[in-house]
């Protein structure tokens, strides 16, 4: 993605200089909220409230993470985080690298109308009634499944893992079809191996998603308990900022536990985002290549 | 997707020349069997849905389902049409759709040619790995993260007290709440954004600017006449997509940073349907109605604007 071959010039501008402190002033402003996240959830209240602006952290008090990670809902909320991204991922992969694989094959009769009965689901929605109507039909309501077996294909992952294996040399197939293997033997042996980049990217992505999924938990899990970790974030953001409206709720939370609550909301944050920091060199690598790998056109 | 002899290999049109259909049919057997999954997923969580927007003509009768609900013409697109909250969330639907097509839309096209302009690889990397980074987090933690900033108590009322000024809450503020979304979603996704226009641009030859610059060209123009272009039709391909979901407006975002104060101004269809379904009441019909008439005009503008920007640009999506 980044252009090393093109040449330096040889005079700094002005130009130069007010757009390298431009983009630095904006990656900033991109990094400031997170810093100001972590140190709100190791803050104690009295020196948030002290201080006229809390830019500096005075304090370091892990008691909000603590309250945050010994509470059983937290604990089973994150379980069930786990087990969506691991088990949804996985079942994504193997639908997508099935279908992806399915529909490489430019000579296969009909090929164009199974591609467009795939495509044709990008742009046309049925809507959120029809769609919870059947879902709860299938019986999926309050199961954890809810949250995997719906979302079982990205159409637009696999269409970029399609044109992956449709762009693949032909001859890593032929020598193993002459020995009389076939194709779904191939393509285990042979064509998933050789596609790691792809593979890789996609799994990822869809780990992303499944373990940044709360709307399909919101609409179907009625059963607090299975909620994962987004929704328990959910709801203490959205419980906090009902509370805010009167300073009574807010003064009742406080003396109830003795921990600044908002420490507590922002110590959830850190709990939620940092799997996804921690996979974030991995994603970084392999984005490009993946947006890249999508926009080739067939 | 056409398929002619020459996209096909040659030991693919030797195999196939003279065979009759069933014989490439059974050929290709285990690639129909691989698609079998994908083919009853689809079915069941995409076509079979659809088919059940016919609920929008019906009414529907929770013991009978979808299927045997009797038929209701098109009262239920009468009622929509009468009702005036319906019409209001239409109308933010369009205002915030366009909003975002005015200040977010070319956002990540101007970064990526200011990232460009940047000399040392290094510090491209640096920035464009904070500026992405923000995409792969849900919009729950990212409301988290927003409101800690612009709570009551959060860092922006500090300065404003420090300064002298009265505390402020941008998040129940009608008249603000709009250029909010805007702004957080820019800070969120304009990273991810600019990731396929700077690939557009690292396609440009080298040569291209040197010779431009030889000839005296100046840093404007040579962005003007030589990165713009570059980046010219992958802009248009976007910009069909982003027409054709006009009528979404971005759900995650509003859902989980709106209140009832700035519903007036926030309140998008689909936010509408979400609450007319599962908070306030369960008027089924009416819901389905609403989003088939939503999805209806989502296709028409993709294929209008693809057929405009093919015109212009001489490709489309499709």
């Amino acid at each position: 993605m980044v252009n090393a071959k093109r040449t330096k010039r040889k005079r700094i501008e002005l130009f130069d200089i007010i757009n390298v402190l431009f983009l630095c002033m904006l990656a900033f402003i991109s990094i400031f909220p997170f810093y100001y996240v972590l140190i709100i959830s190791v803050a104690k209240f009295e020196d948030v409230s002290k201080q006229l602006i809390y830019l500096f952290p005075t304090s370091i008090d892990l008691s909000a993470y603590k309250v945050v990670l010994s509470g059983d809902n937290i604990l089973s909320a994150f379980m069930v985080s786990l087990f969506v991204t691991a088990a949804g991922a996985a079942f994504n992969m193997l639908l997508t690298i099935m279908a992806a694989y399915g529909l490489s094959k430019k000579g296969m009769p009909g090929r164009n109308a199974l591609l467009t009965f795939v495509v044709f689901t990008m742009f046309f929605n049925a809507g959120l009634i029809p769609y919870y109507l059947t879902v709860k039909g299938i019986g999926l309501i309050n199961s954890i499944f809810v949250m995997i077996i719906p979302l079982g294909i990205n159409t637009f992952y696999l269409i970029i893992m399609k044109n992956f294996f449709t762009a693949l040399p032909h001859s890593l197939e032929e020598s193993a079809k002459i020995d009389g293997a076939n194709d779904i033997y191939i393509l285990y042996k042979i064509i998933i191996p050789t596609s790691a980049p792809i593979i890789a990217t996609i799994t990822l992505f869809y780990s992303v998603d499944r373990w940044n999924e709360w709307w399909h938990a919101m609409l179907f899990i009625t059963d607090k308990e299975k909620f994962p970790l987004q929704m328990v974030l959910r709801e203490i953001l959205f419980d906090f900022s009902q509370t805010l409206g009167n300073s009574m709720g807010a003064s009742i939370r406080a003396s109830r536990i003795n921990i600044y609550p908002r420490s507590i909301q922002m110590a959830i944050v850190v709990v939620t985002a940092v799997p996804i920091l921690l996979v974030y060199p991995f994603l970084q690598k392999h984005f490009t290549k993946g947006i890249m790998l999508g926009s080739i056109k067939e | 997707m056409a398929n002619t002899a020459a996209d096909m290999t040659k030991t693919e049109i030797a195999r196939q020349t003279g065979h009759p259909l069933l014989k490439r049919i059974l050929y290709y057997k285990y690639f129909y069997l691989l698609l079998i999954p994908a083919i009853i997923y689809y079915i069941i969580f995409a076509y079979y849905p659809m088919y059940g927007s016919i609920l929008a003509f019906k009414d529907f009768n929770y013991a009978k389902g979808i299927l045997h609900s009797p038929w209701a013409g098109m009262k239920y697109f009468d009622k929509i049409f009468n009702d005036t909250m319906f019409l209001k969330s239409f109308a933010n639907t369009l205002i915030i759709s366009l909003g975002r097509i005015a200040f977010e839309f070319p956002v990540p096209i101007l970064l990526a040619v200011l990232i460009n302009e940047v000399a040392r690889t290094r510090l491209k990397r640096f920035l464009q790995t904070v500026y992405t980074f923000p995409h792969f987090l849900s919009w729950i933690v990212v409301s988290g993260i927003i409101s800690n900033i612009l709570s009551d108590a959060g860092i922006l009322n500090q300065v404003i007290t420090v300064l002298g000024g009265q505390k402020v809450n941008l998040l129940t503020d009608p008249k603000i709440f709009r250029g909010l979304l805007y702004l957080t979603d820019n800070w969120k996704e304009a990273g991810w954004g600019t990731i396929i226009y700077l690939a557009a641009i690292a396609g440009i030859s080298p040569d291209l600017y040197e010779a431009a610059e030889i000839d005296g060209a100046k840093r404007f123009q040579l962005m003007r006449h030589i990165t713009w272009p570059a980046i010219r039709s992958v802009t248009g391909i976007l910009l069909i997509l982003t027409i054709g979901s006009i009528m979404n407006g971005g759900f995650d975002q509003i859902l989980n940073m709106y209140n009832p104060i700035v519903y007036n101004v926030s309140d998008i269809i689909d936010t509408y349907i979400y609450r007319r379904t599962f908070v306030t009441g369960m008027d089924f019909s009416s819901s389905t109605a609403i989003g088939l008439f939503k999805s209806v005009i989502n296709v028409i503008l993709l294929y209008t604007s693809n057929f405009i920007v093919r015109k212009i640009n001489n490709e489309g999506i499709f």
